[in-house]
């Protein structure tokens, strides 16, 4: 079924909530099904993909970022590091400087730039990786700790960590963030392909005209997948048929879908058209992939 | 007293700017010399993150007594006002900034 060397996959989306774990989780059991595949849930701001799987845990790690901690004894108040910082989270307030650490990006300019080397980086817990197994289904997720706003370093992680455990597996699908900014920057970059999954309202074309301009930014290959056909108009077919964007399916809108995913269970599982679609969704984002990145 | 107004204009009839860290203009009545005076913090516009950390240092160098504002800051803004010990005052918004004065001079706007 799968002839190249590996290959990943992300499935993102514009829009929340057009079905990017619905089709994540369906697609890694039913790859589980024949052989090994990785599934990596990279919304780590709220992972739910493991809700889907009765996976035993064998590895759980803590997620770090690096943040400048400030040392009082060697500072002279100079303020270069409140001006290196982006995103404020390094200001002076009258004989103190003060870190942020949530809004901190990790870029170590203010460490890097500070001529007393008064903001040593140190590392700071963000959250927990954990893997669990079912079978052929390797799940790896992140979750970031609650006030924690930094996405980006545990998707990071969380990628690395699947890439190195599993470099041998075939198949890797990432369930991605939604939306267009850093995070799913983060999830989709590295991909061979990634799948937009959307739906055909006029909400689902606005976000997935978003998510394409940025797909297309990477060069990454990409294709469409269309839930809840049936609902909405006519507008995504004739947008992905105007811009030559392949749709590798169309998954109808069924009240039965929506009540299998709402109970936690696998939908292919139940319908029987599913299990062919997601052969279809397989074999043209493989055929796809075949063609690299432009 | 040093008061400072989180504000959308600069003059006493300009009407307070219920954000904190994305305010148009920190405004600054002197009641010792009757000056009012104002910092434009427009610029924080362009911000994707911190503006209210951003914002914050800035009304730390103005170090007023007092600051009147709309919303009031947000988590990351108020952990760095709370380093000094000046009064914040929320639920100005809809007013000018003589009216929030007014206001405040009578004991009516509530403390953060």
């Amino acid at each position: 079924m799968i002839d190249a060397a590996t290959i990943t996959i992300a499935i993102a989306s514009g829009k929340g909530g057009t079905g990017k774990t619905t089709l994540s989780t369906n697609m890694a059991a039913f790859i589980a099904e024949r052989e090994a595949v990785v599934l990596a849930d990279l919304d780590v701001e709220e992972p739910n993909s493991g809700l889907f799987f009765r996976a035993e845990p064998v590895h759980q790690e803590v997620n770090y970022k690096a943040i400048p901690q400030w040392d009082e004894s060697k500072c002279t108040l100079c303020g270069i590091c409140t001006k290196a910082c982006n995103y404020h989270a390094v200001i002076r307030l009258g004989p103190s400087i003060v870190v942020f650490p949530e809004l901190c990006h990790s870029c170590y300019a203010c460490s890097e730039l500070c001529p007393e080397a008064a903001l040593p980086m140190v590392q700071k817990k963000t959250g927990i990786l954990s893997e669990f197994r079912t079978g052929n289904l390797h799940f790896i997720e992140s979750r970031l700790d609650i006030g924690e706003e930094q996405a980006v370093p545990a998707i990071a992680k969380t990628k690395k960590y699947a890439a190195e455990k599993h470099p041998k597996v075939r198949l890797t699908l990432y369930d991605s963030p939604p939306g267009t900014s850093c995070p799913v920057i983060e999830a989709v970059r590295d991909a061979d392909l990634v799948i937009l999954v959307t739906e055909p309202t006029p909400f689902g074309l606005h976000d997935l005209k978003l998510a394409v301009e940025t797909v297309k930014v990477f060069g990454i290959p990409f294709g469409v997948v269309i839930n809840r056909y049936g609902t909405g108009n006519k507008e995504v077919d004739e947008y992905c048929h105007q811009e030559q964007i392949p749709v590798l399916a169309r998954i109808p809108d069924s009240r039965r879908i929506a009540e299998l995913y709402s109970a936690g269970k696998l939908i292919y599982r139940e319908i029987p058209e599913i299990r062919e679609i997601l052969e279809e969704i397989l074999n043209k984002a493989i055929t796809i992939t075949k063609g690299g990145r432009k | 007293m040093k008061i400072a107004f989180t504000a959308s204009g600069t003059s006493w009839e300009s009407k307070i700017d219920p954000r904190f860290g994305r305010a148009e203009f920190l405004v600054i009545y002197d009641e010792a010399n009757g000056t009012l005076s104002s910092i434009d913090n427009s610029s924080v516009k362009n911000e994707a993150h911190g503006a209210g950390t951003a914002t914050a240092q800035k009304i730390f160098e103005i170090s007023p007594d007092v600051l009147i504002t709309g919303n009031g800051p947000g988590d990351h803004a108020s952990t760095a006002l709370r380093h000094s010990k000046m009064k914040i005052l929320v639920n100005a918004h809809d007013m000018t900034l003589k009216q929030a004065y007014e206001q405040y001079q009578k004991g009516l706007l509530n403390e953060f």
